[in-house]
């Protein structure tokens, strides 16, 4: 009888192993080892495929790469730190300073444009900001201007754009974790008559360290990868690091310099997860809860 | 600062201008795209040139509306089909992988837990490149020792499946496992007493009480799939999804027609958005 349930759960076992093992080893593992492999390869002179470091070096020795590289990196740190300091306020007021009754409703708002593709939403910014734009016409009508401006194709557009796209992903985390703040700390720390900003760095953000680190980790990620926004609302000096990915993939066709940059994109994200994690001592596997 | 608190009027008003200018920040972009949907005019944008339904319903030579236009309507159908089989597939591979990572136990369980979560942290664009590096790697392999031609190794329909499904299964493994969680052992318990077999009780009892997620999951991975771009970008073949051909679209200059199929997209996201909210409130 024992004998009979344990074979019955190796079968269980089998028959949910299978087709996650297909999905991850297929799919994730050896895609990205083959990524790794292709990476040092490279044809030589004589057109043979052969062993080399020649794509890295050349991500080294081009100023281009490797400046579009920090470009990028330094832009994703800017993004996810304006994200959190626009994103406090808001999760701060939905869930302690606006009336319960409200507060439903505030978050379900907060949420909605997010369900909309990200497609649709940089077409919007465009049709607002480009020079036959919609706030250009406003301000050409109430005489700000005499001349319409190019709004887009700019870094700060670029920035604003970013930022745009992936702050749901601060301000929910931030709510959930506000949530379980409790009142009376803050409360007593008013009745001993700290003012605003030692509640902010003593109290709240101390507290609501584990919901900045997770939302942090995905605001970066999602701005070091993202493509659409820098290319659309950047234009072509955006300079972002997987537009050159792209360019090496399907405009040049050199695949192998195109895996050493999605290497190292790869590489930076891992890396600054890691710190992330590690400078607030927590585990991934909680983050992402 | 709180609402038990006594706050001064300057605080009370600028926070709520601040509330009030974020959410105008928020909508802005899509109650402009929305509005110059219905502007009379060859371009999007204004000044407003009177009412119409022509980027709608138009067939005309100049004015090609967005149920007459074929492209587009293609393309909608082409993710329609692609979101259809990603979450038909990531719904079957996450469910599994939550009953394997909260009921099983076997070696090296928390190595691949983790390997579950990393499709969270590759970006998007990189799990795109990597995957069409792969499957090109096993055409060649194919066809070299074989001779055989793999069309599912080309990017394509089945590529754009595979590659939004790699990171999808992944969101629906976790929103599952979150309700397996707080299920109720003693039900299975009970159930294996009275002589069902693991699997009667995991189709007539623990599936039934995962339904709610199951279903919510499975929106959420369709409407994710819908509007995928970044993996999609790199894998896709001669038939476009909606994202990728309003993205061409919008790069080589834009038509209002643009703004007719954002409108579409907008309101219709919105009611799967609210249904959704509507019957995970219910169910909870």
């Amino acid at each position: 009888m024992k004998n009979k349930i344990k074979k019955q759960f190796r079968w269980a076992l089998l028959f949910f192993l299978t087709p996650v093992l297909l999905w991850l080893v297929l799919l994730i593992v050896l895609p990205q080892i083959d990524l790794f492999i292709m990476s040092f390869r490279s044809e030589n002179d004589a057109g043979e495929m052969i062993w080399t470091v020649t794509n890295y070096l050349n991500f080294f020795q081009e100023p281009i790469y490797w400046l579009t590289f920090v470009r990028t990196a330094i832009y994703s740190i800017l993004v996810t730190f304006l994200t959190f300091v626009i994103a406090l306020p808001v999760a701060f007021y939905i869930t302690k300073v606006v009336k319960p009754k409200f507060q439903g409703f505030l978050t379900l708002l907060l949420l909605l444009p997010f369900w909309v593709s990200e497609m649709v939403r940089v077409y919007g910014w465009m049709i607002l900001l480009r020079e036959s734009g919609v706030i250009n016409h406003f301000l050409l009508k109430l005489g700000f201007m005499t001349q319409p401006i190019e709004m887009l194709y700019r870094d700060s557009t670029m920035v604003l754009g970013l930022v745009y796209t992936s702050i749901l992903f601060m301000v929910v985390p931030l709510i959930s974790v506000l949530d379980s703040l409790d009142d009376s700390l803050i409360e007593a720390a008013y009745d001993l008559g700290a003012n605003m900003w030692s509640i902010l760095f003593k109290i709240i953000i101390p507290h609501a360290a584990p919901g900045i680190v997770s939302g942090s980790i995905v605001v970066f990620m999602l701005t070091l990868g993202n493509y659409l926004t820098p290319n659309l609302m950047g234009g072509k000096n955006s300079l972002w690091f997987t537009e050159q990915i792209y360019n090496q993939f399907i405009a040049s066709f050199n695949w192998n310099q195109g895996s050493a940059f999605g290497f190292l994109l790869l590489f930076l994200s891992s890396l600054v997860i890691w710190v992330g994690l590690k400078l607030s001592k927590q585990s991934l596997s909680k983050v992402v809860q | 600062m709180i609402r038990s608190l006594p706050q001064s009027k300057g605080y009370a008003i600028g926070f709520k201008l601040y509330v009030i200018f974020y959410f105008t920040f928020l909508f802005a972009p899509l109650l402009v795209t929305c509005v110059l949907a219905f502007n009379d005019s060859q371009f999007p944008s204004l000044p407003w040139k009177g009412l119409t339904l022509g980027w709608f319903t138009a067939d005309l030579p100049e004015r090609v509306g967005i149920f007459h236009d074929q492209i587009n309507l293609d393309s909608i159908w082409v993710s329609i089909q692609v979101a259809f089989f990603v979450s038909l597939l990531s719904v079957t591979a996450g469910t599994c992988a939550a009953f394997l990572f909260e009921q099983e136990d076997f070696r090296l369980k928390q190595l691949l837990y983790f390997l579950m979560l990393a499709p969270l942290v590759i970006p998007g664009v990189i799990l795109g490149i990597s995957i069409l590096m792969f499957s090109t790697t096993l055409g060649v392999y194919f066809e070299e020792n074989w001779n055989l031609d793999v069309g599912l190794f080309r990017p394509g329909f089945w590529l754009v499946v595979l590659g939004q499904f790699s990171f999808i299964s992944t969101l629906v493994t976790l929103v599952v496992s979150a309700r397996l969680k707080k299920f109720d052992h003693t039900l299975e318990e009970a159930a294996l007493n009275l002589g069902a077999n693991r699997f009667e009780v995991i189709w007539h009892i623990t599936l039934k009480y995962l339904r709610p997620a199951i279903i919510g999951a499975g929106a959420v991975a369709f409407l994710m799939s819908f509007e995928n771009f970044n993996t999609t970008l790199f894998l896709v073949g001669s038939e476009a999804t909606l994202p990728i051909n309003l993205y061409l679209q919008v790069r080589d200059g834009s038509t209002p027609v643009i703004n007719a199929i954002s409108f579409l997209l907008i309101v219709g996201t919105s009611m799967a958005a609210l249904a959704n909210l509507y019957f995970s409130k219910k169910e909870a």
